[in-house]
């Protein structure tokens, strides 16, 4: 009773649509579960662009930057799990740890002069940066294998243990974003998380109270970058095949739509979001040649009229701002 | 040497002189008023006091350290924080929780503690949450600590960005116009605050052009005119000047 008490009062009038949320995603897991197949491959990808999306959240949602080029930090998790793994023969969980230490530094090493830029000029260079990252993968033939693609990469797994199994794959995944959520919704209620959101709307505000905007805008940057590496590594694993299309322009289109179906800012939105825009196809597939149409205008539909994202509807992703006393 | 020492500070934008050659000396403890009709150069001098615009020449030294060209966040870390004249609400963010940003520099702690939430963490963000009660309870709007901050009416943002700003723990509060735009009420209200807050030992440096506000809570004032420094003097004094009544307060004056 106590239980069910502090629940309702911690999300206040908006606790029946949360739980309402939470029982829809445990009765579409499942679900997943228990039909199988391509489903569970649809939900996998979720999972992984799920991932990618919370580090995206951390640059557009909570410090509201523009970026058009996380996909570059994708590809070089994508790729750098790829080649440690089948050219060196490291275990998978090493090798994408190494490969987010390296996309790590690139940001750094990028974001440094890029984040200099603002609004739309910081868009472009973002975008460029992704196209840049497009262009090296297809070239750099003796290393990425060029449009050929790098397949055989290896399942998941630490030692002997490896993760084969689709099911197994999927409640992997799940953990990882989970565990992506949970450290976006700390982070995010804290004094980092704090600063990040005051220069998401006022940078001479944030300045004047003596946030080093720089180094913030910096430090989130790199969060995302971390994220996409991370995610890149993720789908070479469980897919066990990339390309330079995988980690393409519409791997952007494909984030952005998540992010502001979900909701951009909120801590829970990049994971509805990305579950929500990857069974829309699924389900729109019925209409035959029109389903390009109907994806379309279901966006549409939502942006319209949730324009603050799906989690917003059950105040999901509300910060805890609302109770002063939330911290006990 | 003054706590605040400004000295031939100049601003050119191109052909503009939009400071010309200001010096003055804001005593610790003081609450010390910049006046001024509207173009005379009032926030340009703020902006450079507080690092948001770089001087053509001139000095500016803070308890004893040059400033001059120092970046925003490090002159605020020094103890020299500044309100807006355009307020400058985080938007989405809380009323309480604007505050707490306020908090920013008297608070530690970066991602790893917030991931694992160590005991002086958590009792840091209590003590934040009572400082943000406390402060919010001061200006007047413990009330409204839960809304959105942008739903606030506009007088009371102003207010907000004061609760803030003393977040920050000031030696030295710069507010720009904080009554621009409120009503008689609202001004009578920020007017306490402000005494408050200089009754708190911080030094203010306001600006205003509001000048009933000013002759009445001031101790000192600097009166602009066309980017010059015209007069400086206490309330009386500055009320009798020739110069000011002719620049700025015109025939106007009697009535006030």
């Amino acid at each position: 009773m106590t239980s069910r008490d502090t629940i309702f009062t911690r999300l206040g009038r908006y606790g029946y649509f949360a739980v309402g949320g939470a029982i829809f995603f445990a009765l579409l897991f499942a679900f997943v579960f228990v039909r199988g197949g391509y489903l569970l491959t649809v939900m996998q990808l979720a999972m992984i662009y799920g991932v990618f999306c919370i580090g995206l959240n951390f640059f557009m949602g909570y410090t509201g930057q523009a970026s058009f080029g996380q996909n570059a930090f994708a590809a070089l998790g994508g790729y750098g799990t790829a080649v440690l793994c089948v050219q060196f023969g490291w275990e998978p969980v090493f090798a994408l740890i190494a490969s987010m230490a390296i996309a790590g530094i690139a940001s750094v090493i990028v974001g440094y002069p890029t984040l200099r830029l603002r609004g739309h000029y910081l868009a472009m260079a973002t975008f460029a940066l992704g196209l840049i990252t497009y262009d090296i993968s297809v070239q750099w033939t003796s290393v990425t294998q060029g449009y050929m693609g790098y397949s055989g990469i290896p399942p998941l797994g630490i030692g002997p243990f490896t993760i084969e199994d689709e099911r197994m794959k999927l409640v992997c995944l799940m953990v990882i974003l989970l565990f992506g959520l949970w450290v976006s919704g700390r982070l995010r209620n804290s004094r980092f998380g704090r600063a990040l959101r005051a220069i998401s709307t006022s940078e001479l505000g944030a300045a004047a109270l003596g946030i080093n905007v720089a180094r913030y805008k910096l430090a989130a940057f790199v969060i995302a970058a971390l994220y996409a590496s991370a995610s890149g590594s993720l789908f070479a694993h469980v897919v066990g095949f990339i390309s330079p299309e995988v980690f393409g322009l519409q791997m952007v289109v494909v984030t952005f739509t998540m992010l502001y179906v979900g909701g951009v800012g909120t801590v829970l939105g990049p994971a509805v979001g990305a579950i929500i825009a990857s069974l829309l196809p699924e389900i729109v597939r019925s209409t035959g040649r029109f389903q390009d149409i109907a994806y379309a205008l279901a966006l549409i539909v939502m942006l319209i009229y949730v324009p603050k994202g799906l989690s917003a509807l059950g105040g999901l992703g509300r910060s805890r701002v609302a109770e002063p006393g939330a911290g006990s | 040497m003054a706590f605040l020492s400004v000295r031939n500070l100049t601003k050119r934008f191109s052909g503009l002189t939009a400071n010309n050659d200001i010096s003055l000396d804001v005593p610790e403890g003081s609450l010390f008023a910049v006046i001024g009709p509207n173009g005379a150069g009032k926030t340009t001098f703020f902006n450079m006091v507080s690092g948001f615009l770089a001087p053509t020449a001139g000095t500016i030294e803070f308890a004893g350290t040059d400033v001059t060209r120092m970046r925003q966040d490090k002159i605020a870390a020094m103890g020299l924080i500044r309100t807006f004249q355009l307020v400058q609400m985080f938007q989405g963010m809380s009323v309480a929780e604007n505050v707490e940003v306020g908090c920013h520099l008297r608070t530690r702690g970066g991602v790893g503690s917030a991931l694992v939430r160590p005991p002086w963490l958590r009792r840091q963000e209590a003590e934040l949450r009572a400082k943000a009660h406390e402060l919010l309870g001061f200006v007047g709007l413990g009330a409204q600590a839960k809304m959105s901050a942008e739903l606030l009416p506009y007088g009371q943002q102003r207010l907000l960005e004061v609760a803030r700003a003393m977040a920050a723990e000031p030696r030295l509060l710069l507010l720009d116009e904080p009554a621009a735009g409120l009503n008689a009420h609202e001004t009578d209200a920020l007017a306490a605050v402000i005494q408050q807050i200089n009754a708190r030992g911080v030094t203010v440096l306001l600006i205003e052009h509001d000048v009933g506000l000013v002759t009445r809570i001031a101790h000192r004032i600097a009166v602009l005119d066309f980017g010059c420094k015209i007069a400086e003097g206490t309330p009386d004094e500055i009320k009798r000047h020739p110069d000011v009544i002719a620049a700025y307060l015109g025939t106007e004056t009697t009535d006030a």
